[in-house]
């Protein structure tokens, strides 16, 4: 069990994120359905299920990048404390999305700028949020191409150039660089091979640990929520039907979905 | 009008060439651009006798603001007797039937492709720019609807981003010309591909600066007296051109020289790109190195029509 939560045992903690009834529907479609549930800091949250059964709908939804359709996502907002994120003004949570939040795609072209150097890309972040040094934005770049262990002598390669385990390092270094409170991650490790996965996913916890960073990690790899995940809820679709500490889960299925689930047939 | 004045422009067309409507349409954008300086305001333009490129969007405005009495002065790259500045005045002279100089003080409205005169404008005093890409944040955000948001909510870190990669490949900033301006310090603006060297000039100007982006549609304005910062890094300042020769024809020292080439065997000088000022001031008798060289001067001018001509 993680610090995070022994700290939420002895009720020293207040949540990052308090989710409330989420529910989102595309037309008569059932994305997620009736979701809660809460996120303390530093505490890593996997998220399961087959496909299209509303996973990356629900991240979509709790990162604000899809509004729901009913239901709320109270986030512990550095200055002001828990706020509903879908009452904010559309600059606050833009804000929010590129200082406090970090979203790392499965797809890097959705998370990266292709045509910036890896440095600019790192940088990027800094600079909306006023950093106007040059040198320094540099020392940040080199220091976080360093973190996710990429070539430093690669700063001024455009990410076009890297391979795929490289473009998520530097997506990841890109987020992390404002020091964000909670991350999301939608399949990281997703379309990569073995041997990469299992090295950025190495990086990815110690990282997470590290830095004590809350994330909410949508995978249908359960080797990928063992080896980060402190609980994790398995979905079906668009309900959570099983939650709680992830390897009492992963050991003690109650649902029979979930025991399906972690059965070998369905692992990929 | 009174029936004794007497129409002085090519009866066929309407007065400056646009009918009314549109040009209340273009001075209701200009009103709202000078209200909120450096924002880009939407505008029905019209199609215009001449291809995009040949400053259709500057045409409009000048079109737009432009009375009977006024006097044009038209420049590209600072020369006034290029094609393109030549034939932007005969079409004002004959569609407006206004006066025409070469002479920065004597005009109410100048209207420039990427050059601001090296004479100091005074309160009164137009300057319409010709616009070929108004969204500053176009190269790295393709989407229109992103960087609406940008301007919207004043997020500008982007611009940044450009100005990094520059001295990340180059080592200082080299960005020359559509360098990135913050106006009143709220909108961030291209000023038009004019060289840097003239962006300390659109800060506390006296003069109206007005911008037409014809193809885009696109107006947008500096009111007298604002502030227009150039973006830089506090370890990369801004910086303007500077050159170790002086203008060859007028011994300028503080002017923009362009390089011409004089024959095949590398020979060159360097000549003010604004044609009347060094005009001037050879009239005031200054003079460079070739100032008394007739076949300097020639060689000058043919320059400055191949550089027009693109
Ligand atoms: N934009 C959309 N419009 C309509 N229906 C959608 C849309 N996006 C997702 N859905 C539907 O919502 C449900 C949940 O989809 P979602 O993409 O969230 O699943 P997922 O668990 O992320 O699947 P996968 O593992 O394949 O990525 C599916 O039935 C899907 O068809
Ligand atoms: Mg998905
Ligand atoms: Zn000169």
């Amino acid at each position: 069990m993680s610090a995070a939560m022994a700290m939420d045992l002895a009720g020293e903690r207040r949540p990052l994120l308090k989710v409330d009834r989420l529910t989102k529907h595309y037309g008569e479609q059932v994305g997620c359905e009736d979701v809660s549930f809460v996120l303390y800091p530093g505490e890593v949250i996997g998220i399961v299920g087959e496909s299209g059964s509303g996973k990356s709908t629900l991240l979509n939804v709790l990162s604000a990048q899809m509004h729901p359709t009913t239901g709320t996502v109270d986030y512990d907002l550095r200055a002001q404390g828990p706020r509903d994120i879908f009452t904010l003004s559309e600059p606050e949570r833009r804000k929010l999305m590129r200082t406090d939040w970090g979203i790392v795609h499965q797809n890097p072209r959705d998370g990266l700028r292709m045509n910036v150097s890896a440095g600019g890309n790192v940088g990027e972040r800094l600079m909306a949020i006023g950093a106007r040094h040059y040198g320094e934005l540099r020392r940040e770049g080199l220091d976080w191409m360093t973190k996710v262990e990429l070539d430093t002598s690669r700063i001024d390669d455009k990410p076009k150039t890297f391979s795929g385990g490289m473009q998520q390092r530097l997506q990841i270094a890109r987020n992390l660089v404002t020091r964000p409170r909670l991350v999301f991650m939608d399949e990281p490790t997703g379309g990569l091979d073995v041997s990469v996965q299992a090295r950025l996913l190495d990086l990815l916890r110690g990282l997470v640990r590290e830095l004590g960073i809350a994330a909410i990690i949508v995978t249908h790899d359960l080797a990928v929520v063992r080896l980060l995940a402190d609980r994790l809820m398995v979905m079906r679709r668009g309900r959570v039907v099983e939650a709680g500490l992830t390897d009492q889960v992963l050991d003690d299925p109650h649902h029979p979905y979930t025991q399906l689930l972690v059965s070998s047939v369905l692992q990929v | 009008m009174s029936a004794l004045e007497e129409v002085r422009w090519d009866a066929a067309y309407n007065f400056a060439y646009l009918d009314e409507q549109t040009k209340r349409m273009i001075r209701r954008a200009l009103l709202k651009a000078i209200a909120v300086p450096g924002y880009q305001v939407p505008f029905g333009g019209r199609e215009m006798p001449l291809a995009y490129g040949w400053g259709t969007g500057g045409i409009q405005v000048t079109a737009s603001v432009i009375g009977p009495d006024d006097t044009l002065k038209v420049i590209d790259q600072g020369a006034d007797d290029t094609t393109n500045a030549v034939s932007i005045r005969r079409f004002f002279s004959r569609v407006a039937g206004v006066d025409t100089t070469e002479a920065t003080e004597e005009a109410d409205i100048i209207q420039t492709r990427h050059r601001i005169p090296e004479a100091p404008l005074r309160e009164g005093q137009v300057l319409v720019y010709q616009v070929p890409q108004p969204e500053p944040l176009r190269q790295l955000e393709p989407r229109e609807t992103e960087t609406r948001k940008m301007h919207g909510y004043a997020e500008y870190g982007l611009m940044h981003v450009r100005l990094y990669e520059d001295i990340a490949r180059y080592g200082h900033i080299a960005t020359t010309y559509s360098y990135p301006v913050m106006v009143n310090g709220r909108y961030l603006m291209s000023p038009s591909p004019i060289p840097k060297f003239d962006n300390p000039k659109m800060q506390d100007n006296p003069a109206i600066q007005l911008f037409g982006a014809g193809r885009e549609k696109r107006i947008y304005a500096i009111p007298p007296y604002a502030s227009v910062k150039s973006l830089d890094f506090d370890d990369h300042p801004f910086e303007v051109q500077t050159w170790d020769e002086a203008c060859a024809l007028c011994g300028a020292q503080n002017s923009y020289l362009d390089e011409v080439v004089l024959d095949d065997r590398g020979g060159k000088m360097f000549v003010c790109s604004d044609t009347h000022f060094c005009a001037d001031r050879r009239a005031e008798g200054h003079r460079g190195e070739l100032g008394g060289d007739p076949a300097a001067l020639a060689f000058a001018r043919t320059a400055e029509e191949e550089g027009a001509d693109r």
